[in-house]
């Protein structure tokens, strides 16, 4: 097992670097002087040259690639064009709205969207799965912009039950974490239906119905415990759809996020901020998978013996 | 033996042809009994046909604004109402059935017809090719599709011909990653083990006769990234970098129509309603294509 731990940890060191190597390209993509653009719309020539000397943009390239590696390690993230202030402390105070979000969403949609699979391989078949499987493909479908605006319509602008955005109080997260969990609560209905139906056809439910088990018992016991190591893996995998749904969440509710940055700095083109959020992005999504695959080989004993 | 007698009686065109129509009549049949994705390809139909028809179809120039009818609810006039222009929005919703249908599809063959390429080498030749290809799609699977437009529009900048490149670009490992284990399943059968043999050349076993087997993985994930498609675009329009407001594109009309939702909520309703129509019939019929054609649930 801490062979396995081993490898997929090391894995990760040259994902990241290929990750950081692409996005550090990402400047020199952009038609035109990657120092001019960093410099900021209104510099001045001296300004422009500092800029190029300070990111030694005057260096070769892979000098330059390890001075920007250099600099991420020592938390430099750089300096915002638009406001002047320091990329690493703009971004510091948007990571809890961002995971927070995340998080109120991942919790209510997976007990549903478990609950939901589990009732519709249960109810296989009858109209009550067809319900199940079309509100799990609906969920699939809607636009969580659209839904977002729908339930502002309705809960706040209608109803005046809860705020239209910003995060004043806790009730801020009710709304925008229910349009960005549907998506997710669908993947995972769906997910753990085909899981269970697969699982009820195994000879272990068999038998166990054979023995005279209850049906929910058989369910619960033999079905369900089986399904639920594929379910953790699929529901880990779905937090990097989350945090990428929080770029448009955070648009519709005006949250002070991490996505809504994202979406800001190119809007104002602030190169520094979208390099650092492109790579803070980049890492959640490697960390997480990462922590995903380790969780896969502790539940998975399969994978933990061969290791 | 009298058996082989009558089928040896039937002539070379006839017998290449029966069992093919019968497969294909099979597929009909099977598809038929499934009703929702029927219902949601006679959807799609249709809004093929409104998207070629569109400008017979406008009941107003989705365009030209109307300055006394601003922001007006739906009425006999403006079946779906007019926006902070007066502009009707079943126009625009019609004009904008040909543009999101366009970018969705333009962009999903082309990064369908790229992954193919790539998938079929990478399946066929093997070795330092193949880990190139599909590490690199696995890199790209990693992220999730709208962060991956959103960063491709960061770099080659806004517009709907960079969102249909930004769109393809994510669609590619996907279809990379179907060709390649199709490819590897029939490399080591016997026909293109004969193929080989008889001295056709590596093109000609690609195309001839590993491609024409993986058409139906294809169809199923090409009608499924459409759906991702128009959703992709859609958002990207919402957050400002794809279709200009001008335009009458789904995703911009919500964008804009957010600002009127206190006052004009039928705006929002009526353009994302019809994006999420969009989506959920090509779902579906993606659902039906796979379940009809996927030899295991078969």
């Amino acid at each position: 097992m801490g062979r396995y731990c081993l490898k997929r940890v090391l894995g990760t060191i040259p994902l990241m670097l290929v990750i950081s190597f692409i996005i550090f390209m990402f400047v020199h993509m952009i038609p035109g002087d990657p120092a001019r653009i960093m410099a900021g719309k209104d510099a001045t020539l001296e300004e422009i040259n500092r800029t190029r000397q300070t990111l030694g943009l005057d260096q070769p390239l892979l000098n330059q690639y390890f001075m920007y590696l250099n600099r991420m390690f020592h938390g430099d993230l750089g300096t915002s064009t638009t406001t002047g202030q320091s990329v690493a402390e703009m971004i510091g105070p948007r990571f809890q709205p961002t995971f927070t979000l995340a998080g109120c969403a991942l919790v209510w949609s997976l007990i549903i969207g478990v609950l939901l699979g589990v009732f519709s391989a249960v109810m296989r078949g009858k109209w009550e799965d067809y319900i199940g499987m079309l509100i799990a493909i609906s969920g699939i479908s809607i636009p969580v912009f659209w839904l977002g605006l729908v339930l502002i319509q309705i809960f706040s602008v209608q109803l005046g039950w809860l705020p239209t955005g910003g995060l004043d109080s806790i009730q801020s997260y009710i709304l925008p974490s229910l349009s960005l969990g549907v998506g997710v609560m669908a993947v995972m209905a769906r997910f753990s239906r085909s899981s269970m139906l697969e699982n009820m056809r195994e000879d272990y439910v068999r038998t166990a119905r054979a023995k005279g088990q209850k049906e929910s018992m058989v369910v619960l016991k033999h079905a369900f415990r089986n399904s639920l190591i594929e379910v953790v893996t699929v529901a880990g995998l779905q937090i990097g759809g989350l945090l990428a749904g929080s770029i448009l969440v955070e648009t519709v509710f005006t949250i002070p996020g991490m996505g809504r940055l994202l979406v800001d700095s190119i809007k104002f083109r602030d190169y520094p901020v979208i390099e650092a959020e492109l790579l803070l992005f980049s890492l959640q999504f490697v960390v997480i998978n990462l922590i995903v695959d380790l969780l896969y080989g502790v539940l998975n004993p399969k994978i933990r013996y061969e290791s | 033996m009298a058996e082989e007698k009558v089928a040896l009686n039937v002539p070379q065109e006839e017998q290449a042809l029966a069992p093919r129509q019968s497969r294909a009549k099979a597929f009909i049949l099977k598809f038929i009994g499934r009703k929702t994705a029927v219902i949601a390809a006679g959807f799609i139909i249709l809004l093929v046909i409104i998207a070629f028809l569109a400008p017979a179809l406008e009941p107003y120039n989705p365009a030209t604004p109307d300055y006394d009818a601003i922001l007006s609810a739906p009425s006999a006039k403006h079946l779906f109402g007019t926006d902070e222009y007066g502009r009707d929005i079943l126009s625009r919703l019609l004009a904008g059935s040909r543009l999101s249908l366009s970018v969705s599809l333009s962009s999903v063959t082309l990064g369908a017809g790229l992954g193919a390429i790539l998938g079929i080498l990478a399946g066929y030749y093997g070795g330092w090719l193949d880990s190139l290809i599909m590490r690199t799609a696995d890199v790209l699977l990693a992220f999730p599709d709208i962060l991956l437009a959103i960063a491709i529009v960061a770099v080659i900048g806004p517009g709907l011909s960079n969102v249909v490149i930004a769109v393809a670009v994510f669609s590619i490992p996907s279809f990379a990653r179907i060709m390649r284990s199709s490819t590897l399943a029939v490399k080591q059968s016997l026909y293109v083990e004969a193929a080989r043999s008889l001295g056709c050349t590596n093109r000609s076993i690609m195309w001839k006769h590993i491609f024409p087997g993986t058409v139906a993985s294809i169809i199923v994930n090409f009608t499924m990234r459409i759906g991702t498609a128009i959703l992709a675009a859609a958002s990207l329009s919402f957050l400002g970098f794809g279709a200009k407001p001008t335009e009458p594109d789904w995703g911009a009309m919500l964008s804009t129509g957010r600002n009127y939702l206190g006052v004009a909520p039928h705006i929002v309703y009526f353009s994302g309603g019809i994006i999420f129509l969009t989506v959920l019939a090509f779902n579906l019929l993606g659902d039906g294509l796979r379940d009809t054609l996927d030899p295991k649930i078969q």
